[in-house]
């Protein structure tokens, strides 16, 4: 594979030494020719190792047992190198070790080139690799660690003895699993903080004039601090050597078919602009909104206000479901006018917020729905707030009286309290996103939702799905027009779920105008 | 009174004369240009400026000081805030090709706004303070100034009121002007302890080990809670009180709170940390993690005015902490009205004036005229600031110099 406009460094050792360890840096471009079924193969199947090790993440605690079994058989499924030694041949008829590095190598690099074209795809793709780096570093043996460290130069600085043993209490009380015995013993490592940002975050470490005192066993996150860094240096590079890459007709299709593959669908194409009206919103949050939304809608119309975080979240979840700018201006203003905001302050404070929403100020950008990732793992909401995901961010206790207030049918009550307990252990299991799609099933009365929940609109869509036969609804003109013309040419719910869905219809009705 | 009653609607008359002859332009600028080490770093800089009408304006940045001066005076800004230091001058960003325009550098700040208090304050609510919640930013500075200097080993802290309901904080160090986005969000969250919206009801969550960072902001809170919360703050004062600190303890627990000598003590039947944990819940410094982690975030400049109160923006001395009172912040109102007050030794300096050119003379004037009123000794606080500085930025020249041999 040619790389224009990169450096090539010349490899003076054999191919075996290229792959001797079974995890690399990615410091190297591969310098061999491939077919291009190799290419696109090698391409897609990394992919699904890095969509595997984005699920796989947001179910299960990272580097658990149960994370590690579970990425484990990913990795056999799709023939990515292990823990084991080149030499091993205890594969027979299989991939050998070596091919299997040898992919790990370039299927690395192809991808770098679909994920460095924008903000997002370079964010998402740093992300998995870290979580993939350092699942794979953390099942080396010690003796490859120190190998690895070795072979990559990387050379930090340790913690004199004296210094040690003045520090020691602090230490201890620092990390975890240390004692007395173990701080003399270890090995310390002192690094500028900015080198640790991860176990500065979470306070996992000691921190004094600015530099981190990382005991032997914490050095993987100082490992993929760098590992951050270069690649994150080499997207950028990598981006601007794109052009000559995609001006090879056999590459563009497939790079372009990558990167829009499997980052889901962004929602961000509102397919259904215009078929919402403002006044089926309230219905609409109790029966196809999520709760994060639902909660979000709850508060405006308390408050007569949302903070930044919560307008965001609910203004593009509301541009998601297929309002348009006009719509949503009158929807922000007429609430907000309610509360302590006169009309032309809104006019000059909030409404440039909701149109740069829909990409019609500032760097134009149309800002897409937040999946459920996002409001997951960004901006956790604090006072005042009413944003983010209650499955993640709500007290167990509130969680559940709220979830008892919302579930009003009678019919689920004796279905209710296990669901609510099911809900509950999901939320304990940090599984947020299943404890939303039980929560689905509860308030839809189904056994299975039938999807698997990553964003809130997809929530909705499915929603509306389930209970109306799809949103191909006129505009609110032409609505009650129509459906007093012609009773007989309404859309009738899909016989599947006429039977649980009816006793949900009873508030549609006014939305349907059904006999 | 040291307030003058201030009133909003004199403000397009106070607000020339301020920048005309009160606002301290060249300590500003000598702030803002950090020795001249860095090239154009002043003239990268982006300032936002709110008009009157509250016509917003961004992207604007000037070559000099003497450009400053000159539009600040025109534009006469109701509200003045800082941005980020960029690759280009931000005024001539639209000129740039797109993506290269980008946000290089700035200070770390930190934002502590009493709002963020409501569910832990009684004596008042939204923007309103009074001397029994500033309590409470004294001890956020004196936990976060610790942190920041010995667990980070920044040295240029700049303390400032808000105005009107925070205090924030400027970390001025070279070290912290270069941090990436994802090292002050990292900073920010370090320094986090209160986690929760609306939804939460026990919003700090301790388990062992307990760390050193924990354990000092506990030493600070602990000086300041009885005083603070059981006095002033009366949380056991009233059932309703009470029942929202028993509400921050576990369910299963079988416990009551007690104040035994200076510490709020939880009695109860099992290991826990609860006792800090309710402390910490009810005092400990909240912060906007957002405001720290944008390296383009804009914030409220120094020596403004908060049009709202009248108040300027001081810089805080952390050696009067204890004694500093928000109202006793000079408004625009009052340092106006003693401009006014004539001096004795006043005829004297005119003709001195006379003798020198123009603009020299209109800083000397200016130099004076601070210094008559309230304003002169915040400035020295900034002063003082700037030196040490100055200070710090020749000990490393300096020690440069001496590993190059460069005598």
């Amino acid at each position: 594979m040619q790389f224009p406009g990169r450096r090539k460094k010349v490899i003076g050792s054999s191919q075996n030494d290229l792959y001797d360890h079974c995890l690399q840096f990615y410091g190297q471009p591969p310098l061999e020719n491939i077919s291009l079924t190799e290419f696109e193969t090698f391409a897609v199947e990394r992919l699904k190792l890095l969509k595997s090790v984005e699920n796989i993440g947001v179910s299960y605690v990272k580097n658990s047992e149960q994370y590690v079994k579970k990425l484990d058989a990913e990795f056999s499924s799709l023939n990515f190198p292990l823990r084991t030694e080149l030499g091993d041949r205890r594969v027979q008829g299989g991939t050998s070790e070596y091919e299997k590095r040898r992919k790990d190598h370039i299927s690395h690099f192809i991808l770098r080139l679909a994920y460095c074209q924008t903000e997002d795809l370079r964010r998402w793709f740093i992300q998995q690799e870290m979580d993939l780096f350092r699942y794979r570093f953390g099942e080396l043996t010690s003796k490859h660690k120190t190998d690895f460290l070795h072979k990559n130069n990387l050379k930090y600085e340790t913690v004199s003895a004296e210094e040690k043993k003045s520090l020691k209490d602090k230490l201890i009380t620092s990390s975890y699993g240390l004692s007395g015995i173990t701080v003399e013993e270890y090995d310390f490592y002192k690094v500028p903080f900015q080198d640790a940002l991860d176990l500065v975050r979470t306070r996992k470490v000691y921190l004094l004039a600015g530099n981190a005192y990382i005991p032997h066993h914490e050095i993987v996150t100082i490992v993929l601090n760098d590992f951050r860094t270069r690649l994150s240096k080499a997207l950028a590079m990598t981006a601007r050597s794109l052009p000559a890459v995609q001006s090879d007709e056999r590459l563009q299709p497939l790079l372009s078919h990558l990167s829009h593959a499997y980052v889901g669908q962004d929602y961000s194409i509102q397919k259904n602009m215009g078929k919402i009206s403002l006044e089926q919103i309230d219905a609409l949050s109790g029966k196809s909104f999520p709760l994060c939304m639902r909660h979000l809608h709850k508060a405006l119309r308390e408050n007569h206000h949302l903070r930044h975080g919560g307008r965001m979240q609910y203004g593009l979840f509301l541009k998601g479901i297929g309002l348009t700018l006009d719509q949503a201006l009158q929807f922000w203003r007429s609430e907000f006018v309610k509360g302590k905001v006169d009309a032309d302050k809104f006019d000059k404070a909030y409404a440039y917020s909701v149109r740069h929403m829909f990409g019609k100020e500032g760097k134009r950008t149309d800002y897409t729905p937040y999946s459920c990732m996002k409001v997951i793992l960004s901006n956790p909401p604090s006072q005042g707030d009413y944003h983010g995901c209650p499955f993640r961010h709500s007290d167990p206790e509130l969680l559940k009286q709220k979830l008892q207030n919302y579930k009003v049918s009678p019919s689920g009550i004796n279905q209710l309290l296990p669901m609510l307990a099911e809900i509950l252990e999901l939320v304990k299991g940090m599984h947020y996103q299943l404890a939303c799609q039980k929560y689905f099933e509860l308030t839809h009365n189904v056994e299975d939702a039938g999807f698997s929940l990553n964003h809130p609109n997809q929530y909705f869509t499915e929603s509306q799905k389930l209970l109306g036969g799809g949103l191909e609804i006129k505009k609110e003109v032409d609505m009650s027009q129509r459906s007093q013309e012609n009773p007989a040419n309404m859309t009738r719910p899909s016989q599947a779920n006429s039977k649980q869905a009816h006793e949900e219809m009873g508030d549609l009705d006014s939305f349907f105008q059904d006999e | 009174m040291p307030t003058s009653d201030y009133d909003p609607a004199c403000l397009p008359d106070l607000l020339p004369l301020y920048y005309r002859r009160l606002f301290p332009f060249s300590q500003y600028y000598r702030w803002l240009s950090y020795g001249g080490v860095s090239k154009n770093y002043f003239q990268n800089r982006e300032f936002s400026f709110t008009l009157k009408d509250d016509i917003y304006v961004r992207y604007q940045s000037f070559t000099t000081q003497n450009e400053l001066e000159k539009e600040m005076q025109k534009m006469v800004p109701y509200k003045i805030d800082i941005g980020a230091v960029y690759s280009h001058r931000p005024s001539q960003h639209n000129a740039v090709k797109s993506g290269t325009f980008q946000a290089l550098e700035k200070e770390l700040v930190f934002d502590i706004d009493m709002t963020d208090y409501d569910d832990v304050r009684r004596c008042c609510s939204a923007a309103d303070i009074c001397s029994k919640c500033w309590t409470l930013m004294t001890i956020a500075i004196r936990i976060l100034d610790r942190a920041l200097r010995e667990d980070f080993g920044f040295h240029h802290l700049l303390w400032v009121y808000s105005g009107r309901r925070g205090v924030h904080c400027w970390v001025c160090d070279d070290a912290a002007r270069k941090l990436s986005v994802a090292a002050r969000s990292a900073v920010a969250e370090y320094l986090s302890l209160i986690k929760g919206g609306e939804e939460t009801v026990r919003k700090v969550v301790l388990s062992d080990p307990i760390h050193p960072f924990i354990n000092h902001s506990l030493s600070v809170v602990e000086r300041y809670f009885c005083q603070y919360a059981i006095v002033e703050q009366d949380i056991l004062g009233s059932k309703e009180s009470v029942d929202k600190v028993l509400a921050l303890l576990p369910e299963d627990i079988l416990s009551f709170p007690v104040v035994l000598g200076a510490q709020l003590t939880v009695i109860s039947l099992s290991l826990t940390y609860f006792d800090k944990e309710i402390m910490l819940q009810y005092c400990y410094p909240r912060l906007d993690v957002n405001v720290s982690k944008g390296v383009n975030h804009l914030l409220k400049s120094p020596f403004s005015i908060h049009p709202k109160t009248g108040r300027i923006s001081v810089p805080i001395d952390l050696k009067e902490l204890n004694t500093f009172d928000p109202f006793e912040v000079p408004t625009i109102s009052l340092i106006c009205e003693e401009l006014e007050r004539p001096r004795a030794d006043e005829a004297e300096d005119d003709d001195v004036k006379d003798k020198e050119n123009e603009q020299e003379a209109g800083e000397r004037r200016r130099i004076r005229d601070y210094k008559r009123t309230s304003l002169a000794k915040y400035v020295k606080v900034f002063d003082r600031f700037l030196e040490a500085m100055a200070r710090s930025r020749k000990g490393e020249m300096l020690q440069k110099s001496d590993l190059q041999k460069d005598f």
